[in-house]
Order: structure tokens, then sequence, then C-alpha cells
């Protein structure tokens, strides 16, 4: 019953972090998106804009609770709520520091594709549940496109799991003691990083919500706090692939003089900026690029390198 | 503690199998279906077959359900009644065939209680048992498994082509 206990309370902990990480999250991207269209952001809130996020909550929460005419209600509550669940759960396996992590499962990575393939229900359900056209065709789209990348992802994270010999992310990370497997692996980190950010449906990928052509996607038909559960989701799978990014090739906690989790932290703080960096860099691609460019480059790149790596982790056997 | 865990999973699987069936639209019967897919991925868990759990959720509950939803939304079938039944045949066979099932596992029960459990080897469920018994005990059904699957992927591939006379495909615009 205590190790129960322990773990709730852990549990708890954590997502209280993760949840402030993730309003400031928005925070931060908001004023770094500014800096590079050079404006100011949102700096009136509280120092530097500082409780921003804590005023864009309340707000949220206080307004009206509203669903469009003749939705289907179960489906159209389920739907952010399973975006947001999914991508919180993945914290479950992710190790933050040596001895800093809720559960080393040796599944633990297939957990995480397991809660990242499950979170493209909130996309299909809201679209659908939504009764409107863009909606629907916006979450179509997005899910064509989760599930291309998932097949990138996957080959990406099968090459990196050959190398490191288990499927534990604390044992991967153990793996890289001596040499990072960005070093071994450099084809499936950059597939990785594309992957990662068409699974987020980030820009340059974020087709899913092209505000030109389809409103908001999705999410058009939602508002006040069920919006903002989809939002936490997008914004926690940003901070789970920089996470991922971290644990799978630039050695999770390990580096020299600092704690391992300032290391952690670091690193994953780089990926976080460098999403919102491409956002600001980069213009949207067409949705036919996008898919011919994951099945007839990402998955093939990704296939090969899964051959070669296996090829070569016989060979040094 | 186990026990508490079991008798939740089982409730779930059974409201969503009586959910898979008893829904009005087509979506909530697919949703239905991925509640007992992930209550059984609880079963497995519970059995100790942890990769088994997790590729039940991958497969299944990721890439399978996900393909009924996709198919259902390209329908459009908002209120998800029934056209007219076109294979009225197949309503008696499932009772029929339902009836079988469930004497077999009634019969599977009745035969299997008293008989001893085996117990399972250290290390069971694991990845690395799974994959050695993969690999060196079944690996000729393994192998026949993954050329049988290349080939429904063939399969489907030829059969969702659009067809295109021999003669008009001269006229054709190059593919992209």
């Amino acid at each position: 019953m205590n190790a129960l206990a322990a773990a709730a309370v852990k549990s708890g902990v954590l997502l209280f972090l993760l949840l402030t990480a993730c309003a400031y999250m928005t925070l931060l991207e908001r004023r770094l998106l500014a800096k590079f269209q050079i404006r100011y952001g949102p700096n009136r809130v509280g120092p530097f804009g500082l409780l921003q996020p804590l005023a864009d909550g309340i707000k949220l929460i206080f307004k009206e609770d509203f669903a469009p005419a003749r939705v289907d209600l179960v489906v159209y509550w389920l739907a952010p709520a399973i975006s947001m669940v999914t991508a919180l759960f993945v914290y479950a396996v992710i190790p933050f520091g040596p001895q800093l992590y809720l559960a080393n499962v040796d599944v633990g990575i297939l957990i995480v594709l397991a809660a990242s393939s499950v979170g493209v229900y909130g996309v299909i359900l809201g679209g659908w549940s939504s009764n409107n056209k863009y909606s629907l065709l916006g979450s179509l789209r997005s899910s064509a496109q989760l599930i291309s990348y998932e097949l990138a992802l996957s080959f990406a994270v099968i090459s990196v799991v050959l190398t490191a010999g288990s499927l534990s992310l604390v044992e991967i990370v153990n793996a890289q003691a001596r040499v990072w497997f960005v070093v071994l692996q450099p084809v499936a980190f950059v597939s990785f990083l594309i992957a990662a950010v068409a699974e987020t449906n980030r820009a340059p990928f974020d087709l899913p919500e092209a505000e030109q052509e389809l409103i908001a996607g999705y999410q058009t038909e939602y508002g006040g706090f069920k919006f903002a559960m989809f939002y936490i989701g997008e914004y926690v799978a940003i901070v789970t692939m920089s996470a991922l990014v971290t644990t799978l090739f630039w050695g999770g906690w390990h580096g020299p003089f600092l704690p391992g989790v300032v290391w952690f932290a670091l690193k994953m703080f780089a990926f976080i900026f460098f999403f919102v960096w491409i956002r600001a860099t980069l213009p949207r691609v067409r949705h036919d690029q996008l898919m011919a460019f994951g099945w007839k480059v990402l998955v093939p790149l990704g296939l090969l390198n899964v051959v070669i790596t296996a090829i070569i982790v016989v060979l040094l056997q | 503690m186990e026990f508490v865990v079991f008798v939740v999973a089982a409730a779930g699987a059974l409201a969503g199998g009586v959910g898979v069936i008893a829904s009005r639209t087509p979506v909530r019967s697919a949703l239905s279906l991925l509640l007992v897919l992930g209550n059984l991925a609880v079963m497995y868990l519970l059995l100790s077959a942890q990769f088994i759990a997790a590729l039940q959720v991958i497969v299944y509950a990721g890439a399978i359900v996900v393909l009924f939803l996709f198919v259902i939304m390209l329908l459009h079938m908002r209120t998800g009644e029934g056209r007219v039944e076109k294979l009225r045949w197949q309503r008696p066979v499932s009772y029929v065939l339902s009836g079988v099932f469930l004497s077999a596992l009634l019969w599977a029960i009745w035969t299997g209680t008293g008989t001893q459990v085996a117990t399972s080897p250290a290390g069971f469920g694991t990845v690395e048992s799974v994959g050695r018994s993969l690999f060196t005990t079944f690996l000729l059904p393994f192998e026949i498994a993954s050329v049988v699957l290349l080939v429904g992927i063939i399969a489907a591939v030829v059969v969702g082509r659009p067809v295109v006379p021999p003669s008009a495909r001269a006229h054709l615009p190059p593919p992209e």
C-alpha cells in the first residue's frame, strides 16, 4: 500500500510540474515568436508577462461551456480528454535523471509509442463529433498525417533500440554513457526529428489546422476548457518529443559537471526552442508534399537504416 | 489488489462488448471496441505479459480501430442507421456461430477447472523471452505469418487500384 501511495504522490508532483511547464511553454512560444518577428509579445500581465498563462487559464475555465448543434456529446467531450490524458501518460516511463523516473518498464519505449498511437483518437473523434465539415476535413488530414509519420518515428526508434539492445528507456540512456546515439544513428535522429514535428502537428507540418483553408481544423468547434485540453495535449506533446529526442539520441541525463536532471532539462529546453524556431522560420508544406515525403523518403530511409543497423549489430557481436 | 484490477478490467471489457453490439452509431461501436481492447491489454498485464499488452494497444487500439473509424468517417454514416441489409443470411448464421463459440468456451472452462495450472517460467512475457521463442522454436510459423501478411498487403493494393483498361493507359497523364 505504501508503494502505491508513493507512486500516487510522485505522479501528482510530476503532473503539477508538467502542467506548469506546459502553461509556460505557451508563454515561451509567444515571446519567442514575437522576438523572431521583431515585436514585443505578451508583456503586460506580471513582470515580463510571467502571469500571462495564469490569466489565460482562468479565462478559458470561466468561458461559456458551448457545444454546437447536433453533436455527439459524449464523443465531443471524450476527444479533448483523450488528447490530454494520452499526452500526459507518456511521462510515467521517461527517465529525468539517474534515479528520477516513475517507472522503469522493460517495454518503456513501446508504451510511449502506444500512448501516442492512442492519442490519434483525440484528433479523429474531435473532428468527427463537431458536426462541421472543416473539422472533419482537418481531422482526416491530421489522422492520415499522424499514421504516416508514426511509421517513420517507429523506424527511428527501432534503430535506437537495436543499437542499445533494450526497450527500456533507462537502459537506452545507460547505453549512451560513452557515445551518444546521435553520433551512431544520425539518420535515425534526423528522421525522428522530422517525424516528431509532424506528429505534434507543428509548423511546417501544421496542415490539420491550416487556418487559411480549414479555419482551425479539428478544434474549430471547441472553446473554453475543452479547447484548453486540446492545447495542453499539443504542448505536452512538444515537451514529450523534446524529452524523447533527449533520451533516445542525446544521452538523456549524461553530461559533465552538472547533475543529471539539469542536463536533461537543458537538452530538453534546447529542443523545445528548436520547435519554436522552425515554426517561426519555415512556411507550411502542401498536403501531397507531406504525404509523398513521408511515404517515399522517410519510410524507405528508416527501413534501410534499420536493416543496416541490424547487420552492423550482428557483425559486432 | 490484483483481484480488484481484474474485476474493474473485466467489467470494462464486458461493458465495451455490450456497447459494440448495442450502439446505434457505428462510431460508438468502434469506441466500445476500443474499450474492450484496452481492457484486454490490462488483462495481459495481469498475466505478466507486458510485451503483449503494449503490442495489443499499439496494433489493435492504435492501428486497427483507427482504420475502422477512418472507414466510418469516409462513408459519412452520421446517423449510422443500417441501410437495406443485403446479406440477409448473415444474421441467423451469426447467432449460430456465437452459440457454438459460447458452448466451446463453457466446455473449455468446465473441463479446465481442477486441472493443474502451468506455472510461468522466470522472465515470462518479457521481450527477451517472447523474441527468443519467436526466432527459435516458432521461426517457421513466424516467417509464414509474415509472408501471409505481405500477400494481404499486396492484394489490398491491387484491389484498391482503379481499374484502367490497357487501351486507355496510353492517354493517361504520367503518374506524379
